[in-house]
């Protein structure tokens, strides 16, 4: 049976629908409501607040958790300064990515670390001989994502810290209703949002607050449902979902490195020595095989396809996780990528997909078609690769 | 120094066989040696005034005749052959020796079972054959499995006439032992648990399996297959103790070019963008070099000498989990005469004493050592293999007096309660009180002692574990996975890098072997 997380009583009472998943082996509700919409026109319109504790947390100290951090990660951590955090990738011996996260710098020689697969082990296995002590903390924090145009109101409302001051990727440490709170400004809704990491005996009161005091501010509590159809108009990328670890992937050709997630960004192939370093350059000359891409259906040319089986038009009501075949051509001949997860977005009023393509498709603009099924037949409707994020407003960063 | 330069790190016999070759084939070589005397852990030295003894290894027995004549080792040292190659005192008074001469051997044999003395000359036979082929392997730089190459066939096509004069019957045979225990296949022969005992104890004399478990085997062939006996186990000294001949080595290497510096530390092995660039010494002085060799166990070199950050997660990972597992003591005396064994009675004469005594009267006896290290333990009742090195070799101590050299088993690096500071004089007690139980005068004989826990082996001789083979000699990291999968040509992730030690192929012994290997790859690569 799943464990309870720090906010469980206050969750279990609020969870009308009672439907809880299990993630990474915590109970985490689905959906609050039986139904997801209001949840997701929260956190676009107002504000969402979710329990994330069960993300996996790591403490790095020590004289080397520089030189650990630099050897794991792609990015450079000794460019990220004290208070800063990166999201990252980190990669096998061959550059194929294993997870991605974020590195919060605590201080010149500490990072948290925030991983969604179990990563412990991996972090040992690359601190041999290093000056550094590796402290796992999944249980000693609960955690709450705090996500939509309201969460700053509502979070300053509970603090003297002048939140306005918070930069994106930034974070500070602070008292929220008087309990003692890490705070960044950080999230996986693509929208101005914080995360916000207290101790376990003081999270019941973290949550009442914020509810109370959100009551106001459009605040609901969130479930995975509504995140999900969020994070893909972030274009935000999900383990399992849009890519899979090298660490638990069955094949070879399920691995992928940075740069055919579009992550090629944050490989920085200058820096000292990291793992998979080696592989990345050689894929940097050749260019990746793949790349991901954002993809939007066309809706008009999906009606046709519903209306050819007289029937109206059907947009996903939630996001999808799949493999959908993408073809450059309508005949579906000609097989250049998949399609891995969508969903319509009552926001955009589009229906945006991320997907993986072949390169010399992956320019915006082009036209491709993704496999959808009506009445049990296989249609190729197409597509236009767009830019990602599909959603993105300014008050993310501002 | 310009880049064709080779540095080789330490100075045991594989660095200097290895240096040899090098030099000879025109390569301009600088050896590296910590301590003040070449050899690592084939010397010989005066640890009591006045009796030379070989610390660590002392059988000359398994160095490849084509080293030795490559290297002419044998114009300069004298190799003496001891006979019979192990003899076996029995607590009940009886004794059983195997020499040389399979119809001397049978004729002992018989006085234990007629059954056993009559298979014993086709279980000669067959295993010479079987060994025959496995000591090709062990010449062979190990196949880059899976991905076989051209070059590796053409080597292995050597291997062909062996195998095929074998038989299919007898390569069935081969697979199906290799991994099997050697208790199973002796039973498959014999019944005489002297016999068994006797013959079990040299697999099981350089790793810490019992004759019970899986793939001693293995080790029983493989010891057969470098033997310079024909049989199971190697029996021959180096005339002045083992030290003369990596002195030869050293001369051989010095005359073909190579200089040896002793008395010189490596701190680190430098590293420049995957490629190696040199060294520097713990004075803080810098060598550079484009190849460098490194003779130390795969541990020290990979996660103490280089940079572990450097190398790859799963390679790092890979040599972290390298067995070692030391669970061998040495023991040294010195005495003032010859132990009489009453069961060896007229032992002088008929020259028992000449030959390596074991101390192993049966098989279950031996299995019984070995179960008390499974749980960290010394054993209650240990296997001893013990050479008196001044029958054949008077020179070795004054004049009517002796030394006698202990391999003691088992004794785990790894204790469960205690630790080795203070275990050392209850092993020593150990080894003193069951040498008497055979021998009542040897007390009262000593003048002098030493032992050489796992520990001490370790903090000396840079041994991990106290490992003398830089890595347990177990099938699961032999051939294509010795030191580890994917690295066992000798090569390593840094490019110009070799190792040239008893970690890799074919592991440890005074081979010359690993040593000979790592400088034929060393210079195909320089082509």
């Amino acid at each position: 049976m799943p464990r309870q997380t720090p906010f469980h009583s206050r969750t279990n009472a609020l969870c009308e629908s009672q439907n809880w998943v299990e993630w990474s082996g915590y109970f985490s509700a689905q959906t609050y409501e039986m139904d997801h919409i209001h949840e997701y026109n929260a956190i676009r319109l107002g504000a969402g607040l979710f329990d994330v504790s069960p993300l996996f947390k790591y403490f790095i100290r020590g004289r080397d958790a520089v030189a650990l951090m630099n050897r794991v990660i792609t990015r450079d951590a000794s460019k990220c300064g004290v208070g800063q955090i990166f999201y990252t990738a980190w990669c096998d011996d061959e550059g194929k990515i294993i997870d991605d996260g974020t590195v919060a710098r605590l201080g010149e020689d500490s990072f948290r670390m925030t991983a969604a697969t179990p990563t412990l082990c991996w972090l040992e296995d690359n601190a041999f001989g290093m000056d550094v002590e590796i402290e796992e903390v999944t249980d000693a924090y609960g955690a709450l994502a705090l996500q939509g145009p309201t969460s700053r109101d509502i979070l300053q409302q509970l603090t003297d810290t002048d939140l306005s001051s918070l930069k994106y990727f930034r974070m500070l440490e602070t008292k929220l209703a008087g309990a003692p709170v890490n705070i960044s400004r950080t999230g996986y809704t693509g929208d101005l949002g914080y995360e916000i990491f207290a101790e376990p005996d003081q999270c019941e009161g973290i949550w009442d607050a914020l509810i109370e005091t959100g009551a106001a501010y459009k605040l609901l509590p969130a479930g995975m449902t509504a995140l999900d159809m969020v994070r893909i108009e972030a274009g935000m990328l999900l383990l399992d979902a849009d890519f899979h670890s090298a660490s638990t992937a069955m094949f070879e050709v399920e691995k992928t490195s940075p740069y055919e997630l579009g992550l090629g960004w944050m490989v920085n192939l200058k820096k000292d020595h990291f793992v998979g370093q080696e592989a990345l350059r050689r894929e940097n000359a050749r260019g990746p095989a793949t790349c991901t891409v954002g993809l939007e259906i066309d809706v008009l040319a999906l009606e046709k396809v519903f209306v050819q089986n007289s029937m109206p038009l059907q947009l996903p009501y939630q996001s999808w996780v799949d493999e959908l075949p993408v073809y450059s051509d309508s005949d579906q001949r000609d097989h250049i990528g998949r399609a891995t997860s969508g969903t319509w977005s009552p926001v955009m009023k589009k229906y945006p997909v991320i997907g993986r393509v072949k390169p010399q498709y992956a320019k915006i603009g082009t036209r491709v078609y993704v496999e959808q099924t009506v009445e049990a037949r296989r249609y190729a409707v197409p597509a236009t690769v767009v830019k990602m994020p599909f959603f993105d407003p300014p008050r993310k960063r501002e | 120094m310009g880049n064709n330069d080779v540095v080789i790190i330490g100075a045991g016999h594989n660095s200097l066989v290895a240096a040899g070759y090098l030099a000879k084939a025109g390569r301009r070589v600088v050896v590296l040696e910590k301590s003040s005397v070449v050899g690592g852990t084939a010397t010989t030295d005066e640890t009591f005034p006045g009796f030379k003894i070989s610390p660590v290894a002392d059988t000359a027995g398994y160095l490849s005749d084509e080293v030795k004549t490559d290297l002419k080792l044998d114009s300069q040292v004298e190799i003496i052959p001891l006979d019979p190659i192990a003899s076996s005192p029995e607590p009940d008074g009886t004794h059983l020796a195997i020499w040389r001469d399979t119809a001397r051997t049978v004729k002992e044999i018989e006085r234990f079972s007629p059954a056993d003395a009559a298979k014993y000359p086709l279980f000669v036979e067959r295993m010479t054959k079987i060994a025959g082929v496995i000591e090709g392997l062990l010449k062979l730089t190990p196949m880059d499995l899976p991905s076989v190459g051209l070059a590796d066939i053409r080597a292995a096509l050597g291997l062909a006439g062996p195998v095929l004069k074998l038989g299919r019957k007898n390569i069935n045979e081969l697979l199906r032992l290799l991994p099997t225990p050697v208790e199973d296949l002796l039973n498959e022969w014999f019944e005489s648990d002297v016999l068994k005992g006797a013959l079990a104890a040299s697999a099981v004399k350089d790793v810490t399996w019992g004759p019970q478990e899986t793939g001693t085997t293995f080790t029983f062939i493989y010891n057969w297959a470098l033997s310079d006996t024909g049989l199971f186990r190697s029996a021959s000294l180096v005339k002045g103790g083992i030290g003369e001949l990596t002195k030869a080595m050293a001369e051989t290497a010095r005359g073909f070019g190579a200089q040896i510096r002793t008395d010189v530390e490596v701190k680190s092995i430098d590293v420049e963008r995957g490629k190696v660039t040199g060294v520097t010494l713990a004075n803080g002085e810098s060598i550079q070099a484009g190849t460098v060799v490194s003779g130390a166990s795969p541990r020290t070199t990979f996660l103490e000498l280089l940079d572990a950050r450097y190398l790859d997660t799963s390679f790092v990972r890979h040599v972290h989990n390298i067995k070692y597992r030391g669970s061998a003591s040495r023991m040294h005396f010195a005495l003032s005469g010859l132990p009489e064994f009453p069961s060896l009675a007229g032992a002088e004469t008929d020259g028992y004493l000449r030959g390596p005594i074991q101390i192993a009267p049966s098989i279950n006896y031996l299995q019984r050592a070995f179960d008390h290290t499974k749980y960290g333990r010394v054993a209650s009742a240990p296997y001893l293999d013990i050479v008196i090195p001044t029958v054949a070799d008077p020179s070795l101590a004054p004049s009517g007096k002796h030394i006698m050299s202990v391999t003691v088993k088992y004794t785990p690096y790894a204790l469960r309660d205690g630790d080795w500071a203070a275990k050392g004089p209850e092993i020593a007690k150990l080894v003193v009180d069951t040498i008497a139980e055979y021998a009542p005068n040897f007390p009262g004989l000593i003048i002098d002692q030493m032992l050489l826990t796992p520990v001490d082996l370790e903090t000396v001789y840079d041994l991990p574990e106290g490992n003398v083979n830089h890595g347990e000699m177990t099938l699961d990291q032999f051939f294509h996975m010795r030191p580890i999968p994917g690295y066992a040509r000798y090569r390593t992730p840094v490019e110009g890098m070799y190792l040239c030690g008893p970690g890799c192929h074919p592991g440890g012994g005074v081979t010359g072997l690993p040593g000979q290997n790592a400088a034929r790859e060393i210079l195909k690569d320089a082509k």
